[in-house]
């Protein structure tokens, strides 16, 4: 156990202490939460802009954690050999990703409090839908994960750094996160619907901001994203 | 185990695709031992070494460390206790400083040595908070060390030590590779710096392309090999054929290589010396620099690899 417990330390750690991680996991979605929920130029429809916001930022930050976060990470921890040298000790691979897991969970129950209690002073209602909601976070975190990894493990640190930057923004901007899915044009809308950023922020969308059930096409592409993900990684992934 | 051997390989091949990168080598350390793989580069060193930590799969020959096979799952779950790795570069989180990287893993061993103590040891104490990246060449590899050390190893495999390394921080870590060999654990270390090895090692296999050229301790590969003769200096213009008559009874050349050195071919015998400082005393002559039945090894490696040596450094 006390080697998981100060590998895991040590990873919440360094991404607390990266400053462009900080940016990117919290930083960016607080600002996304206060500038738009301040200045109503997003197409949310009728209900206050914080009630379509809050849920949609608080998803960005899922992906943004375990996907992006932890794919530059591992990237540039391939790149410099630690992942080869962390081999060579008693850690060993299965602890090393336990490790990484329980790190990134860390991180989004610090995104959540933090973003949750922001979006409260912007006067966002939560319903109780906090059940589901976290069900599908476990599930979108699998998903992104492996997407992540995929990318860490097979391009070179510098090349998985833009290219999971890159997807960020994609995903970022046809999930329904910051723009309802129904402002897309339909065949994009069509397109989103398979990726896990849409289905995750649909789904919160639906159980913490409307207090409606999680539609069943989200549960599936979030399933599905979760046993492919990490199994694509798992097949493609190179130590060193 | 018995024998004392810690490590051994016999008739090891590695393969990488076509390409043979090491060709049926053969070795063996025992506890207590400082053997070096010394050889140019690319010739089959890091290969040998991480198959040797279980990275790569050989693809013939037997290997054991401590009585396992690393390439097994159950021997490699057994030897990450017992083993202590240093890569050739890398191997640290880069935004990691010393102290937090030692801590960090010696919390991965039951009996790890005490971080702070081997922070004084390799002198990293000025720089125990410095991230990785920041730190210079030879800082970096005193932290690998010490990383590789962290665990107490009964083996551990140094590859290019000290390559990178200024010469107060090269006196460092072979004042610790030499403790290490006191305290009974088995080294393994690469170099293709000739003078590393005969500093560090008590026995040298020189590699080239993937084959063991050359084995032994280093006083026996310099006195191994083609006959050394012997060597000296004295004034220029000496009578070559009177010496070689004086001192020979069977045919002995003797050639002055530069003006007034020497080179005696043939046996370097004490008998021999004895003549030749008797013919040189009773001619007046002085007699300096002498060498008798010993090549550098230098001369050994340059002999058996067939290529000029590398530079004092990489």
């Amino acid at each position: 156990m006390r080697p998981l417990a100060a590998q895991v330390t040590a990873e919440v750690r360094m991404t607390l202490k990266r400053g462009e991680s900080v940016l990117l996991t919290l930083g960016i979605p607080v600002v996304l939460i206060v500038f738009f929920g301040s200045v109503h130029v997003l197409p949310t429809g009728s209900g206050k802009p914080i009630t379509f916001l809050a849920p949609g930022v608080l998803a960005l930050a899922v992906m943004s954690t375990s996907m992006v976060n932890l794919s530059i990470a591992t990237g540039f921890e391939r790149g410099y050999g630690v992942l080869k040298r962390l081999g060579a000790t008693p850690l060993g691979r299965p602890r090393l990703l336990a490790a990484k897991i329980t790190a990134i969970v860390m991180l989004e129950v610090i995104q959540a409090v933090v973003l949750v209690a922001v979006s409260l002073a912007m006067g966002w209602h939560p319903t109780s839908g906090a059940g589901p909601a976290v069900a599908v976070v476990l599930l979108a975190t699998s998903g992104f994960g492996g997407i992540g990894l995929l990318l860490a493990g097979v391009l070179k640190a510098e090349v998985n750094l833009a290219a999971a930057n890159g997807l960020w923004l994609v995903l970022l901007l046809v999930s329904g996160m910051l723009v309802p899915l129904a402002k897309l044009p339909g065949w994009l809308a069509a397109v989103a619907r398979v990726l896990p950023a849409a289905a995750l922020s649909q789904a919160l969308h639906h159980s913490i901001g409307l207090g409606t059930p999680v539609p069943g096409w989200s549960w599936i592409v979030l399933g599905a994203w979760a046993i492919a993900g990490p199994l694509a990684a798992a097949l493609t992934f190179r130590w060193e | 185990m018995d024998d004392g051997v810690a490590v051994e390989c016999s008739d090891l091949v590695v393969r990488y695709g076509s390409v043979v990168a090491v060709d049926g080598l053969s070795l063996q350390a025992r506890h207590g031992e400082v053997l070096a793989l010394l050889g140019p580069n690319g010739a089959g060193k890091t290969s040998t070494v991480e198959t040797l930590e279980g990275y790569r799969r050989a693809s013939g020959g037997t290997l054991r460390v401590l009585g396992w096979d690393p390439g097994e799952p159950a021997g490699h779950r057994a030897l990450v206790r017992k083993v202590g790795v240093m890569l050739q570069r890398g191997g640290v989180y880069p935004a990691m400083g010393p102290r937090q990287a030692l801590h960090l893993f010696a919390s991965y061993y039951d009996n790890a040595n005490d971080p702070d103590t081997m922070l004084d040891l390799l002198g990293l104490g000025s720089v125990a908070r410095t991230p990785w990246r920041r730190l210079s060449g030879g800082e970096q590899q005193r932290l690998s060390l010490a990383l590789a050390l962290i665990g107490r190893p009964q083996v551990i495999f140094l590859d290019e030590p000290t390559a990178g390394v200024d010469p107060e921080g090269r006196i460092t870590i072979r004042q610790v590779i030499s403790g290490m060999r006191s305290d009974g654990t088995c080294v393994i270390l690469t170099t293709h710096e000739l003078s590393e090895a005969e500093r560090l090692a008590d026995d040298v296999v020189i590699i080239d392309h993937g084959r063991a050229v050359a084995h032994g301790t280093v006083a026996e590969l310099a006195g191994a090999g083609r006959a050394a003769g012997i060597t000296f200096a004295s004034q220029p213009g000496i009578d070559v054929a009177a010496l070689a008559a004086a001192i020979g009874t069977d045919a002995v050349e003797v050639t002055e290589t530069a003006p007034g050195r020497y080179m005696v071919e043939g046996e370097s015998s004490p008998t021999r010396v004895a003549a030749l400082a008797t013919w040189l005393a009773d001619r007046g002559f002085a007699m300096a620099d002498l060498q008798a039945g010993r090549q550098s090894l230098e001369e050994v490696y340059l002999s058996v690899t067939g290529r000029e040596a590398h530079g004092k450094d990489s």
